[in-house]
């Protein structure tokens, strides 16, 4: 239960998925301008991210990995298809985020109308396959992909939404012409990263 | 025909620049650039895949339904992208370590879906090759700049050799710490669209 915990808290803190590793960059800078619509696109890459975590840790556990055949039949033991984790990923994060937002339409039109917009967007958003790539690398298991998912998408979201909740404020200040809009903003993200590298080396 | 190859190619070198007018693909890359090695091996991978992906659209881009789009250009790239994997784990495995989970990342770096969206989708082969190439040498032209400069003050050194020779080996420089941690990259990308739109006062945002 610690261990999950800790590793909940790395997820979500040290290691977070837009400000230590530049992932999901492109929609956390474009979507950053309202505090509303951050809300939106953060609760759907949690959502997604919580999904396809598990997911891509089943098929690479069970279909792509070396000698991961074994359990259809002795022979395809030596197997590797390894090399194809990027399409099997990429394919199961597109199938499932199509998944995810026709079972939200059918039981919650009030949330699809609020991340309507944001789940087709999700499926390139590095953030997404990055955490894939991550459970593979690190050779994490299912509870601890799962979590992770979790955190990664939780941590990505209180980024985008903290940094919405600057650039509204942002909206008064005087800012140098060159800077304005995307340079300030790289700017303000960069403070941001400085600040949560204050979390590293916190272990629970 | 020559001048407007030359438009194709040049324009996304510096005024429609990727990174600091497009803002796409800042995703997979911002995260290689502290040393100048992983830049340039980076940059290598993304204009191939790039060139590539935007010739192999383009090409079969009268044969490709309109509402399954995303779904080919997806797998056209993501095979490109384990081409350019294993070629780089058979060639440059050290680098290819480094590098970790990025590469797998250009698959999902907008620009290159964005380039075989905007252009490749409705030009013919020869002039999106270009495109892509283009868009290419431009990401790469601040990928590199920027490895370069976390590299030489975060390290004092350039591709490993030192140049600034470091206080702690009888030399004069301390090397900055913050330059190689994932902030800096933020600031020095600020900085960059900062003196690239002071150059070029019309490309300035109002807000």
């Amino acid at each position: 239960m610690e261990h999950y915990l800790s590793l909940l808290f790395r997820a979500i803190f040290v290691e977070n998925m837009a400000l230590a590793f530049f992932l999901g960059m492109c929609s956390f800078l474009a979507v950053s301008r309202k505090v509303e619509t951050a809300i939106g696109l953060g609760a759907a890459v949690i959502f997604v991210l919580a999904v396809t975590a598990p997911a891509n840790y089943l098929i690479y556990t069970y279909l792509l990995q070396e000698g991961a055949l074994t359990w259809v039949s002795p022979a395809l033991a030596d197997v590797d298809l390894s090399f194809l984790s990027f399409l099997a990923f990429i394919g199961t994060i597109a199938a499932m985020v199509q998944i995810v937002e026709m079972i939200i339409d059918k039981f919650s039109p009030t949330l699809y109308n609020v991340l309507g917009v944001f789940l087709p967007l999700i499926a390139v958003n590095c953030a997404i396959l990055g955490g894939s790539l991550f459970l593979v690398e690190r050779n994490y298991t299912l509870g601890e992909s799962t979590v992770f998912g979790l955190g990664a998408g939780i941590g990505f979201a209180l980024a985008l939404i903290a940094l919405a909740g600057i650039r509204e404020k942002m909206r008064y200040s005087e800012v140098p012409g060159g800077l304005r809009g995307l340079g300030i903003t790289f700017i303000v993200t960069g403070l941001m990263a400085l600040g949560f590298m204050a979390f590293s080396g916190i272990q629970l | 025909m020559a001048a407007k190859t030359r438009k194709i190619l040049l324009e996304p070198i510096f005024t429609n620049n990727p990174i600091s007018m497009q803002v796409l693909g800042i995703c997979s890359a911002l995260a290689v650039t502290t040393k100048l090695e992983t830049s340039v091996v980076m940059s290598m991978a993304v204009i191939s895949v790039m060139s590539l992906s935007n010739l192999s659209v383009a090409i079969l881009r009268n044969y490709i339904p309109p509402n399954v789009r995303i779904v080919i250009q997806l797998t056209i790239i993501a095979s490109l992208v384990i081409i350019t994997d294993q070629v780089l784990k058979a060639y440059a495995y050290d680098v290819s370590r480094q590098l970790s989970v990025f590469v797998g990342l250009i698959i999902t770096n907008c620009i290159v879906m964005g380039r075989a969206e905007a252009f490749a989708m409705q030009n013919r082969p020869y002039p999106s090759l270009v495109d892509g190439f283009g868009n290419g040498i431009g990401y790469s032209l601040i990928l590199i700049t920027v490895g370069f400069f976390r590299e030489l003050f975060g390290a004092g050194t350039l591709f490993d050799v030192q140049v600034l020779p470091l206080a702690a080996e009888g030399g004069w420089y301390v090397p900055n710490g913050l330059m190689v941690l994932a902030p800096a990259a933020f600031f020095l990308i600020g900085v960059f669209i900062w003196v690239h739109r002071s150059l070029y006062p019309d490309l300035q945002e109002e807000e």
